[in-house]
């Protein structure tokens, strides 16, 4: 495999595993409030993540980009046109899935499963962690939706990151260059690798989530 | 002696109305307490808000004497026990599902590997240790259930309608077995059920609850026999009418 090719490969793989790890981090907890607190604005909160689960990647980057951009409110970090940059933008797009899907997947369980947890003596964290654990087959499908939210994404990867060779070039920004200067042999390729990696990646969690699975 | 539990003035709220309103009740240590009422009276209301599940509007909970309100939640609800009328099982095995309520209380591994075993066996669920909570039959899940529950060793163990969703031989089996159980082991028992042969064969006394308000606490016998008023007479007589037989 070309070197460039691999190293494109590599930093695509980073970027989305940190973004969908950080929209875990963010998703989850966020989630599970929707999904179980009583307090004003709940159902507003609610709509708008849900609104947020179809957000197109090319407005959040235009977003991203306006704030990072060096004239913008965040432009003193340095951060547009970096692979950082495209990380921010890829936890926008996706923690509104992971988030949407957590509440949906919690809210989907037995409201009485909360009483009978306290019942056994749960404190409050324990009671959410055997929440997480009994809705754990939707909550790997919210991963995977998160996931795969961003590791198809281009809008938001080209407008942030730039596509700049060796520094910010991921798969889906390289297909888009190679489309537009005609290379479609290059691209087709650029894109079964990216159609592999992406179906290798949802197989192991498709894997890890049907153990899971009630027989 | 002093009984475990004492309420006083106790007024809880669903929504707008009173889900119950109750001047005193006093639970002695060892007894079944069979609940008893029409559906919506406020049976469930009660165990919900001994299991501090619910947040009465007033009144007062002693617990063994103490203000039941001076110590968390989490550390009240460790000294109970709850059984709800469907098992509610976490997808898990039968070992884990049992184990659950010690592990949150934070007991060692060997003493969970000792105890497990030997509160299956006693419910007669031993052999299905291995299998997955959602392999059972009704009556088994219920019998892991209550073993959840029984394991805690709970002063006070709150049961709702644990048999009303079974057939008719496995509930007789089932409260044939948990009544020998319960005597065993002398625990406190709360008993909301709308079956009143159930509760004559389990109870040592009753409450009968009717509009949400409870009308009389007495044993079995004296509910059937005597009843305080009109509303508990007619919710008896109606009962012992269905079920074509003396209940007490």
């Amino acid at each position: 495999m070309n070197i460039e090719i691999l190293q494109i490969t590599l930093l695509s793989l980073q970027i989305s595993a940190i973004a969908t790890g950080l929209s875990l981090i963010i998703g989850l907890p966020f989630g599970t409030l929707l999904a179980l607190g009583k307090f004003p604005g709940r159902s507003f909160l609610l709509s708008l993540v849900n609104t947020g689960m179809g957000l197109p990647p090319v407005v959040v980057g235009l977003f991203v980009a306006m704030m990072l951009w060096r004239s913008g409110p965040l432009g003193d970090l340095r951060l547009i046109y970096t692979p950082t940059a495209i990380i921010i933008a890829q936890v926008v797009i996706s923690f509104p899935v992971v988030t949407g899907l957590t509440a949906a997947s919690l809210q989907a369980l037995d409201p009485r499963l909360i009483l009978q947890l306290y019942g056994l003596g749960a404190s409050r964290i324990q009671m959410i962690w055997m929440l997480w654990r009994e809705a754990r087959l939707p909550l790997l499908a919210a991963l995977m939706a998160g996931f795969g939210s961003v590791i198809s994404e281009v809008g938001a990867s080209m407008m942030v990151g730039g596509n700049i060779r060796y520094q910010t070039r991921v798969l889906t920004t390289a297909i888009v260059l190679e489309t537009s200067k005609g290379e479609f042999d290059k691209a087709i390729g650029l894109a079964v690798l990216l159609l592999v990696i992406t179906f290798l990646i949802n197989w192991a969690l498709t894997w890890i989530q049907q153990r899971g699975v009630r027989k | 002696m002093t009984p475990l539990v004492q309420i006083h003035n106790l007024l809880v709220r669903r929504g707008e109305h009173p889900a119950l309103q109750l001047e005193h009740l006093a639970i002695q240590n060892g007894e079944v307490l069979a609940v008893v009422g029409p559906n919506g009276a406020g049976k469930s209301t009660l165990l919900l808000t001994l299991a501090r599940l619910l947040k009465p509007e007033r009144g007062e909970i002693q617990f063994n004497g103490t203000q039941a309100s001076a110590e968390s939640d989490t550390d009240y609800r460790r000294r109970i026990g709850l059984v709800m009328q469907d098992p509610l099982l976490f997808d898990m095995t039968v070992f884990e599902n049992v184990a659950s309520g010690l592990k949150f209380r934070g007991i060692n591994k060997d003493e969970i590997r000792n105890k497990v075993p030997l509160w299956l066996e006693r419910l007669g669920v031993g052999h299905l240790a291995k299998r997955r909570a959602n392999q059972l039959s009704g009556g088994e899940a219920q019998r892991v259930s209550l073993a959840r529950a029984l394991i805690l060793e709970p002063k006070l163990l709150l049961l709702d309608e644990p048999f009303s969703a079974l057939d008719p031989p496995t509930r007789s089996h089932l409260l044939d077995d948990l009544g020998t159980l319960l005597k065993e082991t002398a625990t406190t028992t709360v008993f909301v059920t709308h079956d009143l042969p159930e509760a004559a064969q389990l109870a040592t006394r009753i409450a009968v609850i009717v509009s949400n308000r409870l009308r009389q606490v007495s044993s079995p016998n004296e509910v059937f026999n005597s009843p305080v008023d009109e509303d508990v007479s007619r919710f008896v007589n109606h009962k012992v009418r269905r079920n074509g037989n003396g209940a007490a």
